[in-house]
């Protein structure tokens, strides 16, 4: 292990010996670390790692059964671990707080955003403030995260993620803490959001003088935004040291591997494709529309797949590309416009499809698993579609690099990269032509993604398949599209080969996707 | 960056959602209505016998039926005048009572609404706090004590319930009365005070289990954590988690409170009550079909008055909801 002392300054935070135990042993090897004021350490490892107990160690929020040792030096006073509930009630908030991942869950969705912001500051001064006040201070917080002052009135689903996390962040930082622990803050957003939540987190902790641990899966994102990075595997540190020199030069081998699997870090891109004439077009969709309610989500989308190609869709949720994959599908009944398959006009709904036509693997592979069914009965009954025997199993699973003994496991006993595998073979049982990857790999680790990215790229060249890649990451679409289409507000503003959209954008909002994809800032944002 | 707050066009469609949600209510009790109406001639035996009950039967007095009833109309105008009545208020005679149905029911009905009030607001007065603590500290005495309470209300029959209480606090130490509905005023809740409890008991059990389950649930959610993180004091936290907890708890309510319209009878039985549960019970034991076919009908509009309201408490708790109904 790296032990250069990075530690400068007085002001922040100093945390000796913290260490998380649970039920069955230790998670987190004690560990220290300081953080000087105005200055942001980067927590960096997978899922599982167990950064995400240390940071909920540090905030006093560790759930039932586990227990934190180790000692916190704040500027106003320490705390040793475990502490008694009296002491985080006065240091949560006002000292420390907390900054969830994922803003869709962290705001209560039947509350207006000023009043769980006002609550915050209302809880901060014990509630020795007026009402008035309370509001002046609303608008002033929601200024300072660049938001209107009419979001006070807002409830968090009319807004979107980016927004949701300003409003969030605003609530975060109302008690004024002097340690903002941010976890992994971005994960649940677009591209085209999460540098901008990095970066205003950034400038708010600047100003503030404030320290910040920023606790993230992606290498590539903390770049420019922390001065030192800990880099942790299995509950320990594996590597410590400024973020500069651990990007460049890393001590260890698991670093190495982490930064060679970003692929905003490495920057790969299938070789130009040759264009393919129309008799050669598995599906095309043309002018497709569809709304829910008043609410345009298709506004005429045109698009694309021939046979064996890939074809990426690109665009932040919202934009209407699952929801064209989900017509296409039959999954959702557009409102005009015309799909074909194989030449063949398809109506609406799943009525004129058939299942060897095209299969979805799904974003959540926690989710799109029956919990019941072990993985055995799950494959054998979408085999059953396909009147393919139930003996086709181990070699539908070693088509995906699993093991045959994983039938007999339930979705429960895998991890999330070895569920998506099973959801793929369980698409790819009733040999579909056509592959619609729905944010598949969006939900996985970078590492994990990056096996699953590969095996989709081994499957398309093995079966000869078409496949559909939809993603807001056009870093991932890169790595295996032919062509892309960006999407924008139920329209595509952008399409052509992989190579051209990447280096030669011409609509500006590829232009922002493409800058966001390969440049993570390279220098301080401050 | 774009503002998404169009609320001024939202009351519109939210006005026509509720006008749709009671036309709605009113379709539905226009086929019970059909339904309560053909009870007068699916009843076995004949329909002039059975309106005549224990009057001798003369030639006369079967042409009198005839007439006051319109049999001799061909059936769909005989539906129309009855409905016509009965939205009126004029049921027709009770054959039991021989008083009209509607001062029979009107009798009767303040003991009822009374009993049932007194139920329902007791079971949710001690329920909702029950469970929410429960759910709180859950694994603690207080959690434990709340499960018990839950297994000994939904097992224990409303008139076992009753007949205990009646024993330990009527009968044995003599705190309250033993039958009747009382002279009113804080006599008549002084009577109901034991039924309303063994009432309550059954329904409490069932509000705190959906109370304790929708607050665990709400408990483990990302915003009570974040809640907690920024330094909310907890009994905040709580009121925001018990707010999104709401829904399923209201669900629940209403539903207890359909069943305890139709089930007041067990208590009032019991506890020798005049109210419309015993008055069903005789009217069916008697046959007195236009008592039974307006006590039917009054059940099933207070029914669906209690459904739309639960449906307009979602509307009103629900942001997603009212966003949702607006839109479509």
């Amino acid at each position: 292990m790296n032990t250069e002392d990075f530690v400068s300054g007085t002001a922040g935070v100093r945390v000796t010996g913290l260490g998380v135990s649970g039920p069955s042993g230790q998670f987190v090897a004690p560990f220290d670390f300081s953080i000087a004021g105005g200055e942001t350490l980067a927590l960096i490892g997978e899922s599982g790692s167990g950064k995400t107990l240390s940071a909920k160690a540090i905030a006093g929020l560790l759930p039932i059964g586990f227990s934190a040792e180790g000692r916190i030096q704040l500027t106003s006073g320490a705390i040793t671990l475990p502490a008694s509930d009296a002491i985080w009630r006065a240091t949560r908030g006002k000292r420390i707080s907390l900054l969830l991942q994922d803003p869709f869950t962290s705001l209560s969705p039947v509350h207006r955003c000023g009043m769980q912001i006002g609550i915050t500051i209302a809880a901060s001064r014990d509630g020795k403030i007026s009402r008035q006040d309370i509001q002046t201070q609303v608008v002033e917080r929601l200024t300072e995260v660049n938001l209107p002052a009419d979001v006070a009135r807002a409830y968090p689903h009319e807004l979107s993620g980016g927004m949701r996390q300003r409003v969030a962040i605003a609530a975060a930082l109302a008690t004024d803490p002097e340690l903002l622990i941010a976890d992994e803050p971005t994960t649940a957003l677009d591209a085209s959001n999460q540098g901008e939540i990095l970066d205003l987190l950034r400038r708010l902790q600047v100003s503030r003088g404030m320290a910040a641990l920023l606790i993230s899966h992606d290498l590539g994102m903390v770049r420019g935004r922390a001065e030192n990075v800990l880099v942790m595997r299995h509950g320990e540190i594996v590597e410590r040291g400024a973020t500069s020199r651990v990007l460049r030069a890393p001590d260890h081998p698991y670093t190495r591997s982490l930064i060679e699997a970003d692929p905003s870090l490495t920057g790969r891109a299938a070789p130009d494709a040759l264009p393919i004439s129309p008799a050669d077009f598995l599906v095309t969709a043309t002018e497709v529309s569809k709304a829910f309610g008043d609410k345009v989500v298709l506004a005429g989308v045109s698009v694309a797949v021939g046979r064996g190609e890939t074809v990426g869709i690109v665009g932040e949720s919202g934009s209407g590309k699952t929801t064209l994959a989900r017509c296409i599908a039959g999954l959702e009944h557009e409102s005009g416009g015309l799909i074909e398959f194989d030449g063949v006009a398809l109506a609406p709904g799943r009525a004129s499809r058939t299942p060897a036509q095209m299969q979805i693997v799904f974003q959540d592979p926690y989710s799109s698993l029956n919990p019941m069914m072990n993985v055995g009965k799950s494959l054998r009954l979408a085999l059953s579609v396909a009147r393919r025997p139930a003996s086709d199993v181990p070699g539908l699973l070693d088509l995906v690099d699993l093991p045959a003994e994983f039938a007999r496991k339930r979705p429960a006993e895998l991890s999330g990269g070895q569920r998506q595998r099973v959801a793929i073979a369980r698409a790819l049982a009733v040999r579909p032509e056509l592959l619609i990857c729905d944010e598949s790999v969006s939900a996985l680790d970078v590492s994990v993604q990056k096996q699953i990215l590969d095996l989709l790229v081994a499957l398309r060249t093995e079966l000869g398949l078409s496949m559909m890649f939809i993603s807001h990451d056009l870093a991932v679409v890169r790595q295996l599209a032919d062509r892309v289409y960006v999407m924008r507000d139920g329209k595509v503003v952008e399409s052509g080969s992989c190579q051209q959209v990447l280096t030669n954008p011409s609509h500006p909002y590829t232009q922002a996707l493409v800058e966001a994809s390969l440049h993570p800032p390279a220098t301080q944002t401050v | 960056m774009t503002t998404p707050l169009a609320r001024a066009s939202r009351a519109r469609p939210l006005g026509r959602m509720l006008v749709v949600r009671v036309l709605g209510t009113v379709a539905i009790l226009l086929v019970l209505s059909v339904i309560v109406f053909s009870m007068m001639h699916l009843a076995p035996g004949d329909i002039v016998k059975n309106l005549l009950g224990n009057r001798p039967s003369s030639p006369e007095a079967a042409a009198a039926i005839r007439a006051q009833y319109n049999l001799d109309q061909p059936l769909y105008m005989q539906y129309l005048i009855w409905l016509g009545n009965a939205l009126s208020g004029d049921f027709g005679q009770s054959i039991r009572m021989q008083d009209s149905v509607t001062n029979v029911i009107g009798a009767r009905l303040p003991i009822t609404a009374a009993l049932t009030s007194v139920a329902f607001v007791l079971s949710i007065v001690v329920a909702i706090p029950l469970g929410v603590q429960s759910a709180v500290r859950s694994g603690s005495w207080i959690d434990r004590f709340a499960t018990g309470f839950g297994i000994v209300g939904l097992s224990a029959p409303t008139f076992a319930v009753g007949l205990v209480l009646l024993y330990a606090l009527a009968f044995y130490l003599p705190v309250f009365p033993v039958y009747g509905a009382g002279s009113g005023g804080l006599d008549t809740l002084y009577h109901l005070a034991l039924p309303g409890i063994s009432l309550a008991l059954g329904l409490g059990a069932i509000i705190l289990k959906f109370t304790r389950t929708a607050m665990l649930r709400e408990l483990e959610s990302d915003y009570v954590t974040f809640g907690r993180a920024r330094g909310l004091p907890e009994s905040q936290v709580q009121r925001i988690a018990l707010r999104n907890a709401a829904i399923p708890i209201i669900t629940g309510a209403s539903l207890v409170l359909t069943f305890l319209v139709g089930g007041t009878v067990l208590a009032e039985a019991t506890f020798a009550l005049p109210g419309l549960g015993t008055l069903l019970q005789g009217s069916v034991l008697f046959k007195d079909i236009p008592v039974v076919q307006a006590l039917t009908l009054l059940v099933a509009v207070v029914i669906a008055v209690i459904a739309l309201l639960a449906d307009l408490a979602y509307i009103f708790l629900d942001p997603r909801i009212r966003a949702k109904e607006a839109s479509q």
